[in-house]
């Protein structure tokens, strides 16, 4: 069987500028930072970002590679406003197609079940339908004839997610509390890349509902250890707040120089050095 | 008066926020805020011991922290269109029918304060009860209008049609002033009780519209000695309730 197994380079180099990329986690959980920080290095840019964001929408935004994101937030969750998302929405940098959390869920099941749309209730009645002209409603055709907001497919070009272990065939396991989303961004992208903590070489005695991402689904997998830093992955590890402080805090060609202008060993490398300063300042 | 009362202004807003799960059975409790998960757990204790508490992430957990459910965002979102559920939200701001804004200030085009988004309030507000949370109560959030409606009020769901309004309710509105409701004959915001120390006056100023006011507004419900004591001595020891909404 097909052996999946790619560099973090080898997924970016399968990427083009214009797509529409489809990034699971969910606001500073389990976002695929690996994947992230590999597609910072690259030329891509002029994405469509899909996503229920976090820091990735935040470094995406602040690097100017989003010409449209389709969200229903940015957050770092302990940190409630995403400064980079907020200072790109601010300075007018981006498209945005607002939606609220369950239409972007139904937008990914319609994608993920090849139809051009959901029926939902969510969004009648709010701004979601002012500053989305393009949204339609659909009436049911049985005898209740309610209206609904008819969600489009979120059809993906390509999807980005972590978990927390995979085989080289594609099957990804998550381990954490919540598996977010991920199984369905893979299922309605055309190409799917998964990252991992670690490979492991058989699932054979996993819990079967851990068993998130099924491998006709994946495209190609990634050993990344620590690969969501600097969001958590639970059990792995938890977020690293310290360091998500200084990122929300520190003005963006700072924190990029810092951290970013390196491979992801330098990136290891700068945050190691990091946290061994504010230990000394202790 | 205050006077006749040990409970501080904070006490007063968890009695306040708890009266909203009165009576809702078993449903799911979702408090948003320091002083609403200290009224929902008060609740539960007290007089809704059936509700249903999460630990804030993927599992529903009873008094004691132990689990006794699963609920990861996919199934939660399936609880709130499936209507089990009574979620106190916030608000950055909230309008005479009850709109609220958590998006964004100004223009959305290009907005002079970028918020949160709209998160989940569409689909909670059309779904199931969503009551509302201020520890501020300012005419910066009790607004004329808000700049995006994120949860839709009782005049937009109305102007939406049949299908926004079927499973669309707003229990009530609690601020560190007092207690608000839409019991009107126009769904208009209406002052139904004051927290001990504040006056109607005091309200009003503080808001951006005019409210309903009928001719005598109650004070809000002194707690009882036990409510006092399990907010005091075990749901929250370490007073984080005084963070929220310090001593008038």
């Amino acid at each position: 069987m097909t052996d999946k197994t790619m560099t973090p380079e080898e997924v970016v180099s399968r990427l083009r500028s214009g797509m529409t990329l489809g990034i699971g986690g969910w606001g500073s959980r389990r976002k695929p930072m690996a994947l992230v920080r590999a597609l910072l290095r690259s030329e891509i840019t002029d994405l469509t970002v899909v996503s229920y964001g976090g820091p990735d929408v935040g470094l995406l935004a602040a690097a100017g590679r989003i010409r449209k994101l389709v969200a229903a937030f940015a957050t770092l969750d302990s940190i409630p406003l995403e400064p980079h998302f907020r200072a790109a929405r601010q300075r007018g940098a981006f498209e945005l197609m607002e939606v609220d959390e369950a239409m972007f869920m139904w937008g990914l099941h319609a994608a993920a079940n090849r139809l051009p749309f959901l029926p939902v209730r969510a969004g009648l009645g709010s701004d979601v339908m002012r500053v989305n002209p393009t949204l339609r409603t659909v009436t049911s055709p049985y005898a209740d004839g309610e209206e609904f907001v008819a969600m489009p497919a979120l059809r993906l070009d390509a999807a980005l997610v972590h978990v927390n272990r995979a085989d080289r065939l594609g099957n990804g396991q998550y381990l954490g509390p919540d598996p977010y989303f991920d199984d369905l961004f893979c299922e309605a992208a055309d190409s799917a890349y998964v990252s991992c903590e670690r490979l492991v070489d058989t699932f054979a005695t996993a819990a079967p509902q851990t068993l998130l991402v099924k491998r006709h689904s994946v495209t190609g997998v990634v050993e990344t250890p620590n690969g969501a830093h600097f969001t958590s992955c639970v059990p792995d590890y938890g977020r690293d707040e310290p360091f998500q402080k200084l990122y929300a805090t520190t003005p963006w060609p700072q924190f990029a120089e810092r951290f970013l202008h390196g491979d992801e060993k330098a990136y290891r490398s700068a945050v190691q050095t990091w946290h061994e300063e504010q230990g000394e300042r202790k | 008066m205050s006077t006749t009362t040990t409970a501080t202004r904070a006490e007063y807003c968890v009695i306040a926020c708890a009266e909203a799960w009165r009576d809702n059975g078993e449903v799911l409790a979702s408090p948003m805020g320091v002083i609403p998960s200290i009224g929902a757990r008060l609740a539960k204790r007290t007089f809704s011991p059936d509700l249903l508490l999460t630990d804030g992430e993927a599992m529903i957990v009873g008094l004691d922290g132990a689990a006794e459910g699963w609920l990861p965002y996919r199934r939660h979102l399936a609880m709130v269109t499936g209507g089990k559920r009574h979620v106190m939200m916030g608000a950055s701001q909230l309008d005479r029918f009850g709109n609220q804004n958590i998006s964004c200030i100004g223009d959305w085009q290009q907005p002079a304060r970028q918020l949160l988004g709209v998160r989940g309030a569409p689909v909670n507000t059309l779904n199931n009860p969503v009551s509302y949370w201020v520890p501020k109560h300012s005419t910066r959030v009790f607004v004329a209008k808000v700049d995006m409606i994120s949860g839709v009020g009782y005049d937009s769901a109305a102007a939406a049609g049949p299908s926004a309004t079927r499973y669309h309710r707003i229990p009530r509105v609690v601020s560190h002033l007092g207690v608000f409701d839409f019991a009107t004959s126009d769904r208009a915001m209406r002052l139904a009780s004051v927290h001990p120390g504040v006056t109607v006056e005091q309200v009003q100023e503080a808001t951006g519209f005019p409210l309903v006011l009928p001719a005598e507004v109650p004070y809000t419900r002194e707690p009882t000695a036990e409510e006092l004591r399990l907010i005091r001595t075990v749901i929250d020891p370490d007073a984080l309730r005084d963070r929220e909404v310090p001593a008038a």
